[in-house]
């Protein structure tokens, strides 16, 4: 929390300033039933109509004042606020991509989209309610009530009894019905799980004949949502009859004690009236002040949210004072080198890789097949220090990579994720990730040894094509060649292809990765893949099994020397194949 | 549809509950009456104790317990109100959200493919509920709004009509005042909500993604492009925020000058004698709830129109056209021998796009049939088809020479066994989703099937065996474990034929061998369907269908096909060349 209060700093005067004109329109307002009462002592008894317009006067510029404080108020409120949720949005954003992939496993993708969006709302809207409601409402509360003393000692007393009764009512049915609501909340949830369930699974309900069921089923979850629904309803209901009560039950009072002080001349007949007034003022303003109390725990809940997303520092900082070396680009130096390598993810007992060692040199490329959770990805992320390593070190060109400047190295490093992601815009502009000043030549190259070219052709526009937000207007297909393409804009040292080629078919698959040994000569390209076909030819192929390095070598070094490998061949191709 | 009928439905379902409404409304107009009269006693009151000396105790003991009795009865009639409205309400919706489900699961899977399901889920939860706030609201606010404004008015009229009149001149000003900032905000909103829009897409796009923002170094430019929005956002966001926090100071003023109006026309009225203090004090209380339903009925409004939106949208959803309801006397095949036949079929999606045609095949019992072809060819358009999920256009499918349209749609379905890759679970525990299409089944029943699918011995390592609570879509599972249950599901009440979808990945070796143990098992002596990816499975096929852009563009066996030279000859072959 503490770390969101300083934004507060840059907009002290508004914070100040805003509350301070509403409590002026505040305490105008209080005198209101003043005047009024002036009016009929004063005015009415002495039948003194110039009087009487004077204090009509007076109500109608304490109006105009109240109103010019209250938009004053409204307006540096809307300015904090405002201005706190625009910063506090920018530096979210710039603290998020800051991240690395460790922390964005940890707290999620949807959840880091939700404090961008919805809590940063939420607290905006807060601050604007805080700097304009919140103290308000207790000012005109106690106001009212000192006010009372102001007219009558004996007559405040009943505000004083009366208003922590309220006070109880007011909080206490709030209390009691929020955690029901909450309740309610996630009934509604369940409804929702089991509407989305079924529609996800309607060809699984169809084939088993189960729709009758479920339908029961959700009929017994919206049964107890009713019921939940109804048996709060019940007790919020309570709120208006019993305040109502109260304060009424308390006017009776007012007026019966009134009536004996007026008798002995101690309070006047309008004095009386004034109190009747303020007394109906406190409920209005207790039932806003109980609103807004829920209003700013939901808001203060999202700004605690907002501020743990902020404690979560990055875990891959470039070392202070990092020499930003280059490498040495010699062929005998290893492109890419794994030392004694461990890796856990955070939280893991189990380590993902352990104990992994191997070179890839200049324009090798490396095979790398294993099971689900085999650790192949994992491998592939710490070369782009997406990952830190736990234990040992990943060296490229020679250097460590956390002795790189992270620009340097990833600039290397040319990345064709699992799942293909395009952004909207043009065609041009994705490219154009790889590499800012690339030219329409450059691109063009690689689209086609991304074997891309027919995708750009089929659209009329070429490379003007507007790609919707997630490649939407794209098939999966045609998706991966073009991440693939945007890779190799940039002509990078080192290709790490993750599974990139899943959603092509085998003759494309074949093509590609024909094409992309021919071009890139000096490139060191990774080539994750399930599929054996696929990494059969590699230089090198790496075989992993639960995190460990069981096999390295060819195909066929592999086949007579690695179980695990063989096993894979076997389940993937026909006997006859595998000895080809 | 419009809203005339709309308005029709919502009150049919509403007249299920007509008692409840009628003693709601009775109960409404009780509320109003006392509400209103309550001030009136209290301004007896005041006139009751002029000043010293002239305080009639007597008269005033009788007011304030008659003061008393109007509001025991205003709480009570006003409590028994809301109660009976919420239960009306919640009621009404429960049926409407229920037969809606109903429906859901009576609709064509035209409808739920044709759909994004969010936006179906959004129609049974989040309209509905809209709705049920506006009815709620429709109901406690509308009418006692309507009455206590109607009340007030009368009771005006009744004791002072000068004065009255001077309320009634004023208040349209509040009206006017808020309608005018009501119009401005709503263009503000518009900017800010299409600025927010544009703002949650980037981020969206942005955050979701952010691995590729990070490997392509792109977290400048996204910084750039999210603080010029961001920028633009601030502008319109302080202008409506602003705007929309005007409405309540302005109409608070305007109330505030029909008090002071009210307070010197009746002081006026009260130096001529025409009005007694008590009763000034009345019309000023009055005053300051005269504006008050006028500010919640035009809130009602809204919400109302919004309801009505909502509800139109549930309504259109519980429109569409259901399925083909069976024929009488439609064949109910109590046990399948496997003969599949398809002759001369014709279906696609889109009228547009014709996608099969003229397909025909002739399955023996205990055949295998292999489809092929890349992802995303229509694959799974033939299962549609077998599973009678969609109908065919023209010609027909038929089992056991049946035409599968005149057959139950249960006892079809009931003959095949089907594990798809997308692994569906249910959120429930595992005995319950193996037992899913059985529910009657003993316990060693279940473990048998799970023994026979390879599952028995994950099953057991689980923290609760086999009464652990799987959560929503199996997220404490492996893919390979959750596509294991599902072969256990079938495994149970294994049916003459089989719709099986090998997978292609995301599954390690050893499972995988599980996964290809256990579909060799179920598959003995049954006619079985497989979308298949293993070459080793393709060559053991019956007949091969191979598909290509939701074509099937060739059909045979291993040899006749590779000798044709054709599609499957080239993606065959394309597993040689060389790389």
């Amino acid at each position: 929390m503490k770390n969101l209060m300083r934004y507060f700093k840059d907009y002290k005067l508004e914070s100040i300033l805003g509350p301070l004109f509403k409590l002026l329109e505040a305490s105008f307002e209080l005198f209101v039933p003043l005047v009024m009462a002036q009016i009929i002592d004063v005015g009415i008894k002495n039948r003194d109509m110039g009087y009487i317009l004077g204090r009509g006067g007076i109500l109608v510029l304490l109006g105009v004042v109240g109103l010019a404080c209250s938009l004053t108020a409204q307006y540096f409120s809307a300015k904090a606020a405002v201005g706190i949720g625009t910063r506090l949005r920018n530096d979210l954003f710039r603290h998020i991509n800051s991240l690395s992939y460790r922390e964005i496993d940890i707290v999620g993708t949807s959840t880091l989209v939700t404090r961008m969006t919805s809590d940063v709302n939420q607290v905006q809207a807060g601050i604007n309610l805080t700097l304009r409601l919140f103290l308000r409402s207790p000012f005109i509360v106690f106001g009212a009530m000192i006010m009372a003393f102001t007219i009558n000692v004996k007559a405040a007393l009943i505000f004083v009894v009366t208003i922590p009764l309220l006070s109880a009512v007011v909080f206490g049915v709030m209390l009691v019905s929020m955690p029901l609501y909450k309740k309610v909340q996630r009934q509604l949830d369940q409804v929702l799980l089991t509407t989305r369930e079924n529609l996800l699974g309607a060809r699984v309900v169809r084939a088993f004949n189960r729709q009758e069921d479920e339908a029961a089923k959700f009929g017994r979850e919206n049964d107890m949502l009713v019921s939940l629904q109804v048996f709060v309803g019940k007790i919020s209901a309570l709120m208006n009859p019993v305040t109502y009560v109260i304060i009424n039950g308390a006017v009776i009072v007012l007026i019966w004690t009134g009536a004996w002080q007026v008798e002995e001349g101690i309070i006047t007949q309008g004095q009386v009236v004034a109190l009747v007034n303020y007394m109906s003022q406190i409920l209005v303003e207790l039932v806003k002040l109980a609103n807004l109390i829920i209003n700013i725990s939901k808001a203060l809940a999202c700004a605690n949210r907002i501020s743990g997303i902020f404690a979560q520092e990055s875990s891959i900082a470039e070392r202070e004072g990092c020499r930003g070396k280059a490498g040495e680009d010699a062929a005998f130096i290893p492109r890419v080198e794994f030392k004694d390598m461990d890796f856990y993810y955070a939280g893991a007992k189990e380590p993902s890789l352990s104990k992994i060692s191997f070179s890839a040199m200049k324009g090798q490329t490396i095979g790398i097949i294993g099971g689900t959770g085999s650790g192949k990805s994992s491998l592939v992320n710490l070369i782009p220090r997406f990952y830190d390593a736990t234990q040992g070190a990943v060296l490229v060109d020679g250097v460590d990579v956390r002795d790189y400047a992270l620009k340097d190295l990833r600039g290397k490093i040319g990345v064709v994720p699992q799942k293909a992601v395009l952004f909207k815009g043009s065609l041009r502009d994705n490219m154009k990730w790889g590499k800012k000043d690339a030219t329409d030549e450059e691109i063009c190259r690689a689209i086609d040894t991304a074997q891309a070219r027919e995708v750009v052709e089929s659209k009329e526009k070429g490379l003007e094509f507007l790609i919707q937000q997630g490649g939407r207007n794209l098939s999966g297909g045609q998706k991966q060649r073009l991440t693939i393409a945007r890779a190799l804009v940039r002509q990078p040292k080192i290709l790490i292809l993750d599974d990139s080629a899943s959603a092509l078919d085998f003759a494309t698959d074949a093509a590609l990765r024909k094409a992309i040994r021919e071009n890139t000569k000096d490139m060191t390209v990774f080539m994750v893949s399930q599929r054996a076909t696929t990494i059969k030819n590699a230089d090198q192929i790496l075989v992993l099994d639960d995190g460990k390095l069981v096999g390295i070598g060819t195909h066929r070094e592999l086949l007579d020397g690695c179980e695990v490998y063989r096993e894979i061949c076997l389940s993937q191709l026909s006997k006859e194949e595998v000895a080809q | 549809m419009n809203n005339k009928s709309t308005v029709k439905r919502i009150l049919d379902y509403i007249g299920h509950y007509k008692w409840g409404v009628f003693v709601s409304l009775c109960l409404a107009a009780v509320t109003v009456v006392t509400t209103l009269y309550a001030p009136i006693l209290i301004g007896d009151g005041v006139d009751r104790i002029l000043g010293p000396g002239q305080v009639d105790f007597q008269g005033l003991r009788q007011i304030l317990v008659k003061l008393g009795a109007v509001i025991t009865i205003t709480a009570v009639s006003q409590w028994l109100m809301n109660h009976i409205n919420n239960k009306i309400t919640y009621h009404v919706v429960e049926d409407i959200r229920t037969k809606a489900f109903g429906h859901l699961e009576k609709l064509p899977l035209k409808y739920i493919d044709g759909h994004p399901s969010g936006d179906i889920i959004s129609r049974i939860i989040a309209d509905i509920d809209q709705f049920s706030e506006g009815l709620l609201m429709g109901f406690t606010q509308l009418f006692t709004g309507v009455l206590t404004i109607l009340g007030t008015l009368g009771f005006m009229f009744y004791v002072n009509a000068w004065i009255a009149l001077v309320v009634v001149c004023v208040t349209p000003v509040s009206l006017l005042v808020a309608s005018y900032i009501a119009k401005k905000t709503y263009v503000m909103f518009k900017h800010q909500s299409e600025t927010r829009g544009e703002l949650t897409g980037l981020i969206d796009e942005m955050l979701g993604s952010q691995k590729v923002v990070q490997a392509f170094g792109y977290e400048e430019d996204a910084q750039k492009r999210f603080e010029e929005i961001n920028e633009r956002l601030r502008g319109y966001s302080l202008r409506a925020t602003f705007f929309s926090s005007i409405t309540n100071p302005a109409t608070r003023f305007v109330n505030g000058l029909v008090y002071a109006s009210v307070g010197v026309a009746g002081a006026y009225a009260a130096v001529n004698g025409l009005l007694s203090v008590g009763k000034l004090s009345s019309f000023l209380s009055y005053a300051n709830q005269y504006t008050k339903p006028f500010n919640e009925i035009s809130g009602v409004v809204t919400e109302l129109q919004n309801a009505l939106a909502s509800a139109a949208r549930v309504f259109a959803l519980m429109d569409e056209e259901p399925l083909v309801p069976e024929d009488a006397d439609a064949v109910d095949l109590k046990e399948a021998k496997g003969n599949v036949d398809l002759q001369k079929v014709y279906f696609s999606y889109n009228p547009e796009v014709p996608l099969i045609e003229d397909f025909n095949l002739k399955v023996e019992p205990g055949q295998r049939i292999a489809i092929v072809g890349p992802t995303g060819c229509g694959k799974s358009t033939v299962i549609n088809l077998l599973m009678r999920f969609y109908d065919v256009d023209s010609g027909c499918v038929r089992v056991d020479g049946y035409d599968i349209r005149h057959m139950t749609r249960r006892s079809l379905r009931a003959g095949y066994g089907m594990v798809l890759q997308e692994t569906w679970l249910k959120s429930g525990t595992i005995r319950e989703n193996i037992a899913y299409g059985k529910p009657d089944a003993s316990e060693e029943e279940v473990i048998r099937a799970a023994k026979e699918a390879h599952a028995h011995s994950f099953i057991k390592r689980m923290p609760q065996g086999y009464d652990t609570v799987i959560s929503e879509d199996g997220g404490n599972l492996s893919q390979g474990q959750k596509q294991l249950l599902c072969i256990a599901r079938v495994m149970l009440s294994l049916p003459p034929m089989l719709i099986l979808d090998e997978a292609t990945s995301s599954i390690d070796t050893r499972t995988e061998i599980r996964i290809q143990k256990a579909f060799a098992k179920m598959m003995e002596g049954r006619t079985s369907f497989i979308v298949a990816h293993r070459l080793s499975t393709i060559k053991e096929a019956d007949v091969i269908l191979v598909m290509r852009d939701g074509h099937i563009v060739e059909q045979g066996d291993h040899e006749t096909l590779l000798k044709k030279g054709g599609f499957y000859a080239r993606l065959y072959n394309s597993q040689f060349a060389v790389t």
